[in-house]
């Protein structure tokens, strides 16, 4: 019985290294959008998935060596990722960042 | 006997939402690289990296409940902001790529968007 249970452990195992290997060519991919995006919101939509895909990498590595130090980082990487992507659009509309006349 | 089980079923059903979850990231990420165009691909950045998102954050919820006991609300936190602020985000991308310009590929179809944007301007004035 501990037989079967150390067997699945291994197999949850083997689950994580083969997620981050998916994440890592979905990395891959987001970077060639990256690169050769034609306009400058392709590379705004880019960016943004790429933080979603470090969200998933930080889980998994939570998995991986066993702890709960790295919650904190997902929820931080979550709220700087909206927030950037913020003001990336903000950027792209009108040049500006903070601008005082709100129409 | 039973808790033996119950922790092996767990197990099984962590890798479930492991798999499935990088699954829908990565087909989010195919999406990006091969759909032609800002708007079409703002839909496989918001709607399927969220639900992979929020798999891999259910499958590392379960793992630290399971093997340690431990019940982290901060994932559960970071499920529901993302699904809170990724269609917003989606929404502020499409706008400012419409403001600057960048034209959507339309088929046997006008672009709804710029004739209310004209409309609107004519009642301005």
């Amino acid at each position: 019985m501990n037989n079967l249970l150390a067997v699945t452990e291994t197999i949850l195992l083997f689950t994580t290294i083969i997620s981050l290997i998916g994440i890592s060519i979905s990395l891959l991919l987001l970077l060639y959008r990256i690169i050769t995006g034609p306009t400058n919101a392709d590379r705004a939509v880019a960016l943004d998935s790429i933080g979603m895909n470090l969200m998933g990498v930080a889980a998994l590595m939570a998995i991986l060596v066993v702890t709960t130090k790295f919650n904190d980082v997902i929820l931080l990487i979550g709220i700087l990722l909206f927030i950037g992507t913020i003001a990336v659009a903000k950027y792209l509309e009108k040049g500006v960042i903070i601008d005082r006349n709100m129409d | 006997m039973i808790e033996t089980w119950i922790e092996l079923i767990l197990n099984m059903i962590i890798a479930f939402f492991l798999l499935s979850g990088t699954f829908f990231i990565l087909s989010s990420s195919i999406g990006i690289v091969r759909f032609p165009d800002v708007y079409t691909r703002l839909h496989a950045a918001t709607k399927a990296s969220t639900l992979g998102i929020a798999g891999l954050l259910i499958g590392a919820f379960l793992f630290m409940y399971v093997s340690h006991g431990i019940a982290s609300g901060k994932l559960l936190l970071a499920i529901i902001f993302t699904l809170l602020t990724a269609p917003v985000s989606g929404h502020m991308i499409s706008r400012a790529a419409h403001r600057n310009g960048v034209k959507p590929i339309l088929k046997n179809r006008t672009d709804e968007y710029e004739a209310s944007i004209q409309k609107y301007v004519q009642k301005q004035k």
